[in-house]
């Protein structure tokens, strides 16, 4: 796919991937072999009917192309750029065994984008069932969910504690990678079919659980990750160190990028991101844009690399540095505390025969690597206030226990990253199709 | 969009915000905080609540003027953009209730802090238990709620630290001669004061509840720039907070971590005073 070049994309927040246009879209489906027994279908986590949506873009017909994803999806603009396709459809893609995997989620957003173009998301009410369900949240899963439901005519509403809709879509993700437009275009289409929004709520605190309980008849709990980890090590608590929750929160909701933004970020010269996932990515190449250097700490090799492909490919391109094989030790830090660097210890990987290499430290190979911020990107622990405010069983690390989507509580079910611990946009909106499937056949409107 | 009752100044720079917002003032408990924006594409303030009417459905805040937000804050008069809330545990002292029936308690604040204890020294007085209260401010005309304070409080001690007001000097030189047996201290205020009004009450014995206000993004256990030491261990104000034992705070660590956007956000607060700069590039 054709991307913004990298000298100019590293100073602004313009989407990176300029998507396919229709001569491209239909060369590309034509690769397509259109297999008996389609593996694809199987690596897609909401079986989207791949091979009958390529074929119709192979002849033009791009409105039943979008049905057809319509079908299994709602989200079709968000996933085509956000998946990790590289590990779900396309890993299975037949092609992919002798030469390159159909670009299964490039075409996925070329009909996406081309339905929000020719007005096709013009969808409407569906009659009202009188069964109200309340989401907690209005992330990726909470968002299939309330699709899932509006389309069967629930009257639903989302709370959501932040003042804008999207969840880890409008604070995490950036603008280069999943331009706000498409998100809000899709908010807008929930919207349209009568899903009510209500921002600015905790529930828990500014509503209780017992209340919404009362005057809901289904409720589903998807309030995501929570409290970004850190690492425990020596001067963490110093000044320069973030987490990559906090620092994606100021660039991407609260926009402190633009130049007359309200909310500061953090000025550095060098920048040391420590992890190797789509959120580190996420951090690194946001930070970038701010201006000056940045390095990635990885203390795994490149093949480990957990993060999208594409999104390491663009990272190295925008002139991202990789340290590999490295483990921070702690952090070295001025008399005023000021970070002065990350001392790492250099790592090797050992093949036990598992599915990932585990790494041990070389005794004795510590070095400092200069910098002056760096960000945690390692992961979340479960949000505490889950716990707190919601009467739900949860395990030991404070998830949430489930049974399908199924809680402790018959009317209330669960799913996305509060269950799972943090995962993938796409996993978090299969939980809350399938929710939207269980509260359907619990409420008694769907077999 | 929530509903401003009053935004008016109490003195140069402190202000006093009455908002509707009925569901955070039916569910508000003395201690807790809101996350407040002025407009749609303002910073997130976090600012204790100051008092409550779960009848009318309103809640007060007290705020400072120490920066472009704050400064914008002052600006509001129809309706504030967002209002999240009440956020953090209720106070630690209300926590420990159970212990305290025959207990007298000290409150010592600081500046705007003041404003933050008045809800706890009326819960407390209202289950019979004796509240004092050691109030510091910088001079006579910086005294806030000062009437307020003396209504709830058996005695109140106010401190100046130009003498332009009652004692000359800190809260601490007061909390230092004092002769009364107190069971415990709550101290609000400057993070500075209330690390000195903790070493001051330990070395009396007597155990100290503080209320951290660190950075904050989300307020709701997402972003993790509100993490303090407390007892070694990293905690998050926004869920574990925001009071804590004061004895157990890395007051140093909370200090240093404040004026982490020191220059950041002078640098707003002065372009908002005094316009745009132009033509001194070289200064960034």
């Amino acid at each position: 796919m054709r991307t913004l070049d990298s000298s100019i994309r590293v100073n602004n927040f313009e989407e990176v991937n300029l998507g396919y246009n229709r001569d491209e879209a239909v060369a590309e489906a034509s690769r397509c072999l259109n297999c008996a027994n389609p593996r694809c279908v199987l690596g897609c986590p909401v079986n989207i009917q791949i091979p009958k949506f390529i074929q119709a873009i192979k002849e033009n017909k791009m409105e039943s192309a979008a049905s057809i994803i319509e079908e299994s999806n709602s989200f079709p603009g968000i996933c085509g750029r956000v998946c990790p396709q590289e590990k779900q459809c396309e890993a299975m893609c037949i092609k992919g065994f002798r030469g390159d995997a159909i670009s299964i989620g490039s075409l996925e957003r070329y009909v996406a984008d081309w339905a929000l173009e020719n007005k096709l998301n013009d969808t409407t009410h569906a009659i009202s069932n009188g069964k109200r369900v309340a989401i907690i949240g209005s992330g990726p899963s909470g968002l299939a969910c309330a699709s899932v439901l509006a389309f069967h005519g629930c009257e639903v509403t989302i709370y959501e504690a932040l003042h804008k809709a999207g969840g880890v879509l409008a604070y995490g993700i950036p603008e280069f990678r999943l331009p706000k437009r498409i998100l809000q275009e899709e908010i807008d289409k929930l919207k349209k079919m009568g899903v009510n929004f209500v921002f600015n709520t905790l529930i828990g605190a500014t509503i209780s659980f017992s209340e919404l309980k009362k005057t809901n008849d289904a409720i589903y709990v998807a309030t995501g990750a929570g409290l970004p980890k850190f690492m425990g090590i020596k001067n963490e608590m110093a000044k320069g160190v973030f987490s990559a929750n906090e620092i994606l929160t100021r660039i991407n909701l609260m926009k402190s990028f633009e130049h007359d933004a309200k909310t500061p970020i953090y000025a550095y010269k060098k920048c040391l991101v420590v992890g190797g996932g789509n959120v580190a990515m996420d951090a690194a190449r946001s930070i970038k844009r701010m201006g000056g250097e940045v390095s990635i700490v990885y203390r795994r090799s490149l093949d480990e690399l957990p993060a999208r492909r594409e999104e390491v490919l663009h990272a190295y391109e925008e002139g991202i540095e990789f340290n590999y094989l490295v483990n921070p030790l702690e952090v070295e830090v001025d008399g005023e505390g000021h970070v002065l660097g990350l001392r790492v210890a250099k790592m090797e990987l050992i093949d036990e025969g598992g599915k990932r290499k585990s790494v041990r430290e070389i005794p004795d190979s510590s070095y400092v690597i200069p910098g002056d911020m760096v960000i945690m990107a390692i992961g979340t622990n479960a949000n505490p206030l889950i716990r707190k405010n919601i009467d739900l069983e949860c395990d030991d690390k404070g998830l949430i226990i489930v049974d399908g989507t199924k809680t402790s509580d018959v009317a209330v079910f669960a799913g996305g990253d509060a269950v799972t611990g943090a995962a993938t946009v796409i996993l978090a909106m299969e939980a809350g199709k399938k929710a939207g499937l269980e509260i359907g056949k619990y409420l008694g409107i769907m077999d | 969009m929530y509903k401003v009752l009053k935004n008016e100044k109490l003195n140069d720079s402190v202000y006093l915000l009455e908002i509707e917002c009925l569901e955070i003032a039916r569910e508000s408990i003395p201690g807790q905080f809101v996350i407040v924006m002025a407009y749609e594409d303002s910073e997130r303030i976090p600012l204790t609540i100051y008092d409550y009417d779960k009848k009318s459905g309103s809640i007060k805040l007290v705020y400072q003027v120490v920066g472009a937000s704050t400064l914008e804050l002052t600006k509001v008069k129809d309706n504030l953009y967002a209002v999240l809330g009440p956020l953090g545990n209720r106070a630690l002292i209300i926590e420990n209730e159970a212990n305290l029936k025959e207990s007298m308690v000290l409150f010592v604040a600081g500046g705007v802090g003041v404003a933050p204890v008045i809800p706890q020294m009326k819960y407390l007085k209202d289950k019979g238990i004796s509240v004092d209260l050691i109030y510091g401010a910088k001079n006579k005309s910086s005294i806030i709620l000062e009437n307020e304070v003396k209504d709830i409080a058996d005695e109140v001690i106010i401190t100046t630290d130009d003498g332009s007001y009652g004692i000359k000097g800190f809260v601490t030189d007061v909390l230092k001669d004092i002769s009364k047996r107190y069971d415990y201290c709550v101290a609000i205020g400057p993070v500075v004061m209330m690390k000195h009004v903790v070493m001051e009450a330990m070395s009396k014995g007597l155990k100290t509840i503080v209320s951290m206000n660190p950075i904050m993004v989300d307020g709701s256990g997402m972003c993790g720039a509100c993490r303090v030491m407390v007892d070694g261990k990293v905690k998050f104000a926004c869920v574990d907070g925001p009071e804590f034992f004061g004895e157990e705070v890395d007051f140093d660590m909370a200090i240093r971590r404040m004026n982490l956007y020191k220059t950041e956000e002078g640098r707003a607060y002065l372009k908002s005073l005094e316009g745009e700069h132009k033509g001194c590039k070289g200064h960034e």
